[in-house]
């Protein structure tokens, strides 16, 4: 496991405005809506494009992340970044768009961590190396999980139907 | 021990006699609902079917309904392109509940859908929108889904991994006073159960103020349920859900109702009493921060927006004509007015709503979702302050990150439009 740094640490209640406003949702490709990943947050945004937010970098956040409208560009602009999202809560949808297109979540009810902490993510805790806590991890619903082991729904799914075509 | 309403749905939509709270079931979808962003799920769909060598198929395109609504007429290149892709594919695949930009047939999905009869009683309803709660008004499980999760419907016709969610019971009694609307009783509620108080539970109404309830003021309660984090909000089906069916969405075959089972599980049950509500305000940034109107009254407004899946049906409009009637938008304030349908519309119309309104000074827009989400037709300058019968305050959410979102009543918006400030409707139009 290696360390991870945080890069943004937002409190509760971050809606997928936030995280993607809704004037940019005419951009619909995973391919093209990372450039839009926290649009409002402009010296975050151009970090992102900069080039100087590293692949694993992480994003803490209080309880109910992700809330509001269904919009995967939510995620898929995360994803886009390869950022990991460590919160005390997620809102439903957004949990299952990012498990769907494959964007890291870790679910931690006690977090606490600050803009350039290190943090080490296990599967059943996270460490912040720079406060010397450690933290629960709490298990993504198990209902969810052959879809991570397929690499994503859409991964999951095909084989489902090839898997139908042949029988 | 008994079902509730969720879990008699899923046991339908599974084939079985019984599904228990927390076991993941793959139902059969009945309706699968998107709008603009149908181009994205046609995009993940196609991409299902890349490289298996299969042809990609609808599993059964009259269970698909596509409506346009968030940005009608299209506001840029982009959106018009997008939306000449969806009625390419619409036309290819057979898909006949497509409602393109028409003022006889369109409108906002979570208007259309029901308006048509789409929606029964018992069914499994999925969409791209996380509004699609809404549908719970006719006692069906109606949830919110991905772009992705969406092609995985269209790909197998069932939604995949679904939990049997939890239900909290929601038992309003007592009868609504005048200028006191279904609006200013979920909002209350989402401010008691906070944001993500309700997250992964399904909210069930019951109560004499629910049976009470006209289907459009249970449509905007379901229609919120998803801003206290609900997978979904159900009205037990019944005598009403009949007559909207029958007398409003001119529905004629067979409608089977389906009510919980006397020992239903409910985690727990909030109570309400619908005769001592006020009128309530959420104030920004936060859909769960809701204080009583008396408390903001006199914020001073730019722009008042009517309309939307919450608060666009005609009982909305009749409503703010009547509070609006007699008075003028004050200046210095805007009032935008969105029908939920062209349907609606017509019936504002020829109830000569429309004509009251616009003499008023506001300004009466196409059907569709307007400024809701800040793509256009209502932008807000920096520092601007907008009162909206809308769902969400987010900042940001009517586009403009410098600006600040209100919501309320359609009473309490019409009331504030004369004023130019957050007014009390039961105040007689003082401030």
């Amino acid at each position: 496991m290696s360390k991870a740094k945080v890069v943004l640490a937002l409190g509760d209640d971050v809606s997928t405005d936030d995280i993607y406003p809704g004037r940019y949702m005419a951009t619909v490709l995973p391919t093209e809506t990372p450039q839009f990943a926290f649009a409002d947050h402009a010296a975050f945004n151009a970090g992102l494009q900069g080039g100087g937010v590293a692949a694993g970098s992480v994003i803490v956040a209080g309880r109910n992340f992700g809330c509001g409208s269904s919009r995967e560009q939510a995620a898929s602009a995360l994803k886009g970044h390869e950022l990991v999202v460590v919160a005390k809560s997620f809102a439903r949808i957004f949990l299952q768009n990012a498990i769907n297109l494959g964007l890291k979540l870790v679910e931690v009810p006690e977090v606490a961590a600050a803009e350039g902490d290190d943090l080490v993510i296990g599967l059943t805790e996270v460490t912040n190396l720079t406060s010397g806590r450690r933290f629960a991890v709490r298990p993504l619903p198990a209902a969810r999980q052959a879809i991570m082991d397929a690499g994503g729904l859409i991964a999951y799914t095909r084989r489902r139907l090839t898997r139908s075509g042949a029988a | 021990m008994g079902m509730t309403v969720v879990q008699k749905v899923l046991a339908r939509a599974t084939g079985r006699r019984v599904v228990s709270i927390g076991e993941v079931v793959e139902p059969a979808v009945d309706l699968a609902m998107s709008h603009e962003n149908a181009a994205l799920v046609i995009n993940q769909f196609l991409e299902i079917y890349k490289g298996t060598g299969l042809e990609p198929t609808i599993w059964d395109p009259a269970r698909i309904a596509i409506i346009f609504d968030h940005r009608v007429p299209a506001e840029s290149p982009k959106t018009a392109t997008n939306q000449k892709k969806v009625r390419e594919f619409v036309a290819a695949h057979g898909i006949t509940r497509f409602h393109d930009i028409r003022g006889d047939e369109g409108g906002i999905c979570h208007q259309v859908l029901p308006e048509n009869g789409y929606v029964r009683p018992g069914q499994v309803v999925v969409g791209t929108d996380s509004h699609t709660t809404s549908h719970g008004a006719l006692g069906a499980f109606a949830f919110g889904i991905g772009a992705t999760e969406m092609a995985s419907v269209w790909a197998l016709g069932h939604a995949i991994n679904v939990e049997v969610p939890g239900t909290i019971g929601i038992e309003v009694t007592g009868a609504l006073p005048d200028l006191v609307t279904p609006k200013d009783l979920i909002l209350q509620l989402v401010g008691k159960l906070g944001a993500g108080g309700a997250t992964f539970h399904v909210l069930e109404f019951h109560g004499e103020a629910i049976r009470a309830m006209p289907t459009s003021g249970r449509l905007t309660l379901c229609n919120m349920s998803v801003e206290a984090g609900a997978t979904a909000g159900i009205v037990p089906s019944d005598e009403e859900t009949v007559r909207y069916l029958r007398e409003e969405a001119g529905v004629t075959d067979d409608v089977e109702l389906m009510a919980p089972e006397p020992d239903a599980p409910y985690e727990r049950v909030v109570r309400l009493d619908a005769s001592k509500l006020e009128p309530q305000v959420a104030c920004p940034h936060t859909v769960d921060n809701v204080r009583p109107v008396t408390s903001v009254a006199g914020t001073k407004v730019h722009q008042i927006v009517i309309g939307s899946c919450t608060n666009g049906r005609l009982d909305d409009i009749a409503l703010a004509a009547r509070v609006l009637r007699g008075k003028k938008v004050a200046r210095g304030t805007r009032m935008i007015v969105f029908p939920a349908s062209g349907r609606i519309y017509q019936q504002a119309l020829a109830a000569g709503y429309v004509a009251e309104l616009m003499q008023a000074g506001a300004v009466v827009m196409n059907a569709g979702c307007g400024p809701c989400l800040g793509v256009h037709q209502g932008a807000l300058g920096d520092g601007e302050v907008a009162l909206s019968t809308t769902n969400r305050n987010f900042k940001g959410r009517m586009g403009n990150p410098a600006s600040e979102v209100y919501l309320c009543s359609p009473a309490v918006a019409a009331a504030s439009a004369a004023t130019g400030v957050i007014t009390d409707p039961r105040n007689g139009g003082l401030a």
